[in-house]
């Protein structure tokens, strides 16, 4: 019987090491192991056996049924693992296929300029203004002191809608200064981004419509410094810290003193380069102290307040900030373009 | 503006390059555009003599020339240029020089001759007439030279000899000497046989090309030598006798001498551009104290001295009457007598060319001069012409004709202004002379006009004739009454200066309008308090001291070319400009905070755009205006009261005329752009505006409308419904709904079959849907293109509130698929709101799962399917429960919309 059972041992390890699947493995559990398996039948014979040899025999056969339900679960556990893997490795893919696409839109690089212009006004204390465009000749000229004769005022350089020149489109944002001055309680701090009018034919930096970006402030005790600090600090959010700027001299009929306001030329560091032509510097926006005039026009005491205004030209800011050399792209609406931002 | 720095010079030193100029300037206030230096690129050019001439040995129309440079030994160089002579002075290109336009002239062999470098014509140093009228050249037709179109039909013999005829009076000369006579001419002598005897002629001739060895057509009757044109000939037959060569300077020069100063090309000039504000910087002078104040260097200016004496009395020449007063706040006249017109000296003609003014004769050069100078427009005009001696400076009468200087035609309105005398006008007051009365060759006696008009009178004026020239450019602007006087007498003593002419004593002098100055008073602390600086006021009065202002205590009275200034704000800017802009600090407002953000309406804008992003569509921006006739493209009716738009009196072109009442063409017009470009699959949004009339103070009503466009492969009908839904539900719009739009006004555009009405309650959101084949031809598209139209404004008004949590199901639904058979004509929003009546309160969704027609389903019907979800919210529903719903919404089918159960 002992040799029975070594036997059994012997030949049950080497068949469970040949198995090449579970059901093979199944099998061999039944054949050894089941009801009528061989170790089973072995067993029965037990009753045969002295009662003094029954326990070591007894011990001896609950080990070898140990040792085999053990080789059954490792070897169980390395075919289920040898499958696994044949079946990730039959699964395999090709990565490098391209993703199934998913169509996002894109928006427009104007606004995206734009939008983050906005987001650096709005964490100033701005509010952001819209007005109509077809406008008044009054709030678009006179009341920004550009009186009748101002060469602006031609219908060479603006759209009339009448033969009185009353009404017009806007040929600049800032008669949305007038309107906030005229709808706002003081103090005001506004942009107003908005489409405006000229008569420009269209070539690579000109078109009839094109976009401004207006801001003002008026408050107590606003100063020129003070318009330099808040323009210097948008200009860093927008160009990055540490982009210089300089302030000119300049002229516009409702800011005194104006300025011009001119950022170092990125591609050659100021020395002077195609792109600058040759100054050093690109030309940002327009700016100057709200002139008393204007103020004295919406009802305000220029002795008691005082405030700044400043224009941005947004195709410009945009161009430059993805490096667009042409502004027709702008307008074309072309989606190979549309989508590279 | 342009600005020699030669001519600052007279006024004010500056010691700066070019570049240190150009900053310091801009940031004092007067932005330089840029700066050309005139001889930029040529180098190494020096002025040669001609010592010999000789024919080259291998070539029959090129010379070997010896030229003395101003070295030791002279210098060899071949040239092809026949209108050279012995002893002339020329541009020599030195071995290893440069020339205009990038030019590189080194040492060379011409058919085997040393060849040292190049002899110049004035085109190769970036000259032409104008900046030397004496170099035009004129070439004779040498009859050696002559090379017959047909060689059997020669019209002058080969070896023609002098005496022989040409034709008429024109006869064959040989040429003995040709030497220079000055002014652009020669004296040559001619000897040719006559009556048996050898006949020698001296004449002058402007002809250059004529050497000692020529033979030419000599003229006997005008005694002139003939050019090709005398001849009639073609330059063909005369290869070498051509109107270019060398140019022979005429120069106080002499050889070895660097061309640049002789050409004047060593002046720097720098272009500015001057706001309209600053009139008196369209002057040197202007622009020479602005230096003078930026540099801190002294401003030398000169009063003018007339000596006068000429014969006559000003009083009895001349009479003028100024009844339009309004429109001449001045009018100051002198006049000169005994006038000699000629070409004005080197140096006046060089420093107008330097300005882009080209040079004319001595008069008209020196009006120009005076106004570069003083800033102050002149003109000139012929005393003769001025019937009756008397200048009427009035309005010109409706209809009254004027020809110009330009030689063009006028027809005047009472809207401009004339100077005339007793019978007509001879002159459009500021913007240009009269032909009747223009300086010409015999002009004896000259009236100078310095006066002062009216600016917008101006302005209009020159509009109206479409001719702004530099003088009314200038009017326009407004300029200082103050100028006409010693702008007149700085005229005067040119004339005198250059011998043009002499001068009347007295001056006619008409003061209409001449304001007193302004005095504006000086407040430091409030300067300072705009400023956000401490300027101390010892500083200011020093500034604008330097601009000419005069300050006395705290008043300043401001110069009376600075009708800009006028109040405290002014004054701050005067001095900002010469404190720096950029000295100013830098700080951060202080004051009251206000709280910035988007208004509810910028955020639904936002958010619209996101959603239409994430659908996968495009942001484009197309313009406001359309052309009219894109209503017509969009197939509205011609009575349509949506066409009536906003209509640009003066716009670019018909294209961009009207502002447009619809978004629709601008969508069409770019998605076909897209389609002619191959794009392959397009879907674009903009949120744009329409203008419509009948808004506040005759402007627009302009509202808001999301337009949206696509095409491509998988783009159909619900596919782009699909995108319109989801827009809506990012929204929270409430109560959506889609109705059949077919053949409403706004609808026209669109597939009859495939167009709905978008709802959110009863508010009509917009339209969507596929554009009409006949639309979409009319943009040149033959595919199937889906657009929308959603009113910002209804947008706004469906948008749902902030969403509020439900808490989620806490008992099992059950889902129920029903299937019914109904006419075609019965729509799926029938079935669904049917589905919805029915149900006994525990539907809570309705999907759409599929429509089918064709086998065992009648013609005429379709069978469409719906999955139901039903559920109550505190029990688990029974079987029975759910069949109760079920039966109520299958009998709501078959009542409401004659459906049956499949």
């Amino acid at each position: 019987m002992r040799e029975q059972l070594a036997k059994i041992r012997a030949a049950a390890l080497a068949a469970f090491e040949g198995a090449a699947s579970k059901v093979d493995l199944d099998e061999l559990r039944v054949r050894y192991l089941g009801k009528k398996g061989e170790l089973t039948a072995v067993l029965k014979q037990m009753g045969k056996l002295s009662p003094e040899e029954r326990p070591a025999m007894g011990q001896l056969a609950n080990e070898v049924r140990a040792a085999l339900e053990e080789a059954l679960d490792s070897t169980a556990k390395n075919l289920e693992a040898a499958a696994l893997e044949a079946k990730l490795k039959a699964e395999t893919l090709d990565v490098t296929v391209p993703g199934v696409p998913v169509p996002e839109g894109h928006r427009h690089p104007m606004y995206i300029a734009l939008d983050e212009m906005k987001e650096i006004f709005i964490g100033m204390g701005f509010t952001v203004l819209d007005g109509p465009e077809i406008e008044l000749a009054q709030l678009n000229f006179d009341r920004l002191n550009a009186e009748e004769g101002h060469p602006s005022r031609d219908w060479s350089d603006t759209f009339y809608f009448d033969a009185d020149s009353r009404v017009m489109l806007r040929s600049q944002t800032s008669p949305m200064q007038v309107r906030a001055m005229d709808s706002m309680p003081l103090p005001i701090r506004i942009i107003a981004p908005g489409r405006v009018y000229r008569k420009d034919e269209v070539d690579a930096t000109h078109s009839p419509m094109f976009h401004q970006v207006e801001g003002m402030v008026i408050d107590k005790g606003v100063t020129m410094a003070d318009l330099k600090g808040t323009l210097n600090t948008v200009v860093e959010r927008m160009y990055g810290v540490g982009t210089k700027t300089r302030f000119r001299p300049h002229h516009f009929p409702f800011t005194e003193p104006s300025c011009e306001v001119d950022v170092q030329c990125h591609k050659c560091g100021g020395v002077g380069c195609p792109t600058c032509k040759g100054e050093g510097w690109i030309e940002l926006l327009g700016a100057g102290m709200i002139h008393p005039r204007v103020l004295e026009m919406a009802g305000i005491d220029p002795n008691e307040w005082s405030g700044w205004a400043f224009g941005f030209g947004l195709e410009r800011t945009a161009m430059r900030r993805f490096k667009i050399d042409d502004l027709r792209l702008i307008f074309e609406n072309d989606v190979r373009f549309l989508e590279q931002f | 503006m342009n600005l020699s720095r030669k001519w600052l010079e007279e006024f004010v030193h500056v010691d700066a390059g070019d570049r240190a100029f150009a900053e310091a300037m801009t940031l004092s206030g007067s932005k330089v555009e840029g700066t050309t230096d005139l001889g930029a690129e040529i180098s190494n050019v020096v002025v040669g003599r001609i010592v010999s001439i000789e024919k080259h040995p291998n070539s029959d129309h090129m010379f070997v020339c010896m030229l003395d440079v101003g070295r030791d030994a002279p210098v060899q160089i071949v040239t092809g240029a026949w209108n050279i002579h012995e002893g002339d002075l020329v541009p020599v290109a030195l071995h290893k020089s440069t020339l205009p336009g990038g030019k590189k002239i080194e040492k060379g062999n011409l058919r085997g001759v040393k060849s040292n470098g190049m002899l110049c014509s004035m085109k190769e140093l970036g000259l032409d007439e104008r900046d030397f009228p004496y170099g035009v050249i004129t070439a004779a037709a040498l009859l050696n030279n002559y090379h017959p179109i047909d060689p059997n039909k020669p019209s002058i013999p080969a070896d023609i000899q002098p005496g022989a005829k040409v034709f008429g009076p024109v006869i064959c000369a040989g040429v003995s000497a040709v030497s220079y006579a000055g002014d652009g001419r020669w004296t040559v002598t001619l000897v040719y046989p006559a009556d048996s005897t050898l006949k020698e002629v001296s004449l002058e001739t402007p002809c250059q090309n004529i050497h000692s060895w020529d033979l030419v057509a000599f003229n006997t009757k005008t005694n002139t030598i003939c050019t090709l044109a005398d001849l009639r000939a073609e330059q063909k037959e005369f290869p070498n006798c051509i109107p270019d060569g060398i140019f022979i300077l005429q120069e106080d020069c002499k050889p070895g001498d660097d061309i640049k100063p002789v050409i004047n090309a060593d002046d720097h000039v720098v272009e500015f551009e001057i706001t309209p504000n600053r009139p008196d910087c369209l002057s040197v002078i202007g622009l020479a104290r602005e230096a003078a104040a930026t540099f801190d260097a002294p401003l030398t200016l000169h009063t003018p001295v007339v000596k006068g004496g000429a014969e006559g009395s000003l009083v009895e020449l001349l009479d003028v009457e100024t009844p339009d007063a309004d429109l001449v706040p001045r009018y100051t006249a002198r006049m000169v007598r005994n006038v000699k017109i000629a070409p004005s000296p080197k140096w006046m003609r060089e420093r107008l060319r330097s300005m882009g003014v080209r040079p004319i004769n001595n008069i008209v050069d020196i009006t120009n001069y005076v106004m570069l100078e003083y800033g102050q427009p002149m003109h000139a005009f012929d005393y003769r012409y001025v019937h009756g001696g008397k200048i009427i400076v009035r309005r010109a009468a409706e209809g009254e004709q004027l020809t110009t200087l330009d030689n063009n035609v006028h027809t005047l309105t009472a809207n401009h202004l004339v100077i005339a005398d007793e019978t007509r006008a001879v002159g459009l007051a500021g913007i240009m002379g009269g032909l009747n009365s223009e300086i010409v060759a015999d002009t004896t006696d000259v009236v100078f006009e310095s006066a002062c008009f009216d600016g917008t009178c101006i302005r209009k004026g020159a509009l109206a004739l479409g001719m702004r020239t530099e003088a009314s450019a200038k009017f326009e602007k407004g300029l200082d009454p103050l100028n006409t006087l010693p702008a007149v007498n700085r005229a005067c003593e040119l004339v005198e200066l250059l011998g043009a002419g002499e001068v009347v004593d007295g001056v006619i002098d008409i003061l209409n309008n001449v304001p007193q100055p302004t005095v504006v008073k000086l407040e430091p602390d409030k300067i300072n308090a705009l400023l956000g600086t401490k300027v101390p006021a010892e500083d200011m009065v020093r500034i604008l001291r330097k601009l000419d202002f005069q300050v006395d205590g705290d008043q300043v009275t401001v110069p009376s070319w600075r009708g800009d200034v006028k109040r405290m704000a002014d004054l701050a800017e005067e001095v900002a400009r010469f404190y720096g802009y950029n000295n100013i600090p830098n700080t951060l407002m202080v004051g009251q905070t206000t709280q910035g953000g988007y208004s509810p309406t910028q955020k639904l804008e936002n958010q619209l755009g996101e959603s239409c992003r994430h659908c996968g569509f495009d942001e484009i921006i197309t313009y406001s205006f359309i052309s009219p006739t894109a209503y017509d493209k969009i197939g509205w009716p011609a009575d349509d009261p949506m066409r009536q738009s906003f209509k640009i009196l003066n716009p670019l072109g018909e294209d961009t005329s009207i502002m447009r009442t619809t978004t629709l063409p601008s969508m069409l017009e770019i998605v076909a752009r897209n389609w002619n470009y191959r794009n392959k699959n397009v879907k674009l949004y903009e949120l744009g505006r329409i203008y419509l009339p009948g808004g506040p103070d005759g402007l627009a009503v302009e509202k808001k409308v999301l337009s949206m466009g696509a095409y491509g492969d998988g783009m159909d009908f619900y596919t782009f419904k699909g995108y319109i839904e989801a827009i809506l539900k990012a929204i929270r719009a409430q109560d959506g709904s889609y109705e059949p739009a077919p053949g409403l006004a706004p609808t026209v555009s669109y597939h009859p079959g495939r167009v709905a009405a978008v709802k959110s309650g009863d508010n009509v959101i917009g339209y969507f849907g596929q554009i009409h084949p006949n639309v979409a031809r009319n943009y040149g598209v033959d595919g199937e293109i889906y657009c929308a139209e959603l009113a910002f404004d209804a947008l706004m008004q469906a948008k749902g509130p902030d969403p509020e949590y439900v808490s989620l199901p806490k008992y099992p639904a059950v889902e129920r698929d029903i299937a019914v058979v109904c006419n075609e004509s019965v729509t799926v929003g029938q079935l669904e709101s049917a589905i919805r009546t029915g149900a006994m309160g525990l539907l809570k969704d309705v999907q759409l799962f599929d429509i089918y027609r064709g086998a065992g389903i009648l013609p005429g019907k379709k069978s469409v399917a719906f999955s139901l979800t039903l559920r109550a919210d505190d029990r688990s529903l029974t079987s029975e429960e759910a069949d109760r719903d079920v039966k109520s919404i299958l009998e709501e089918l078959e009542r409401s919309c004659g459906a049956v159960l499949r």
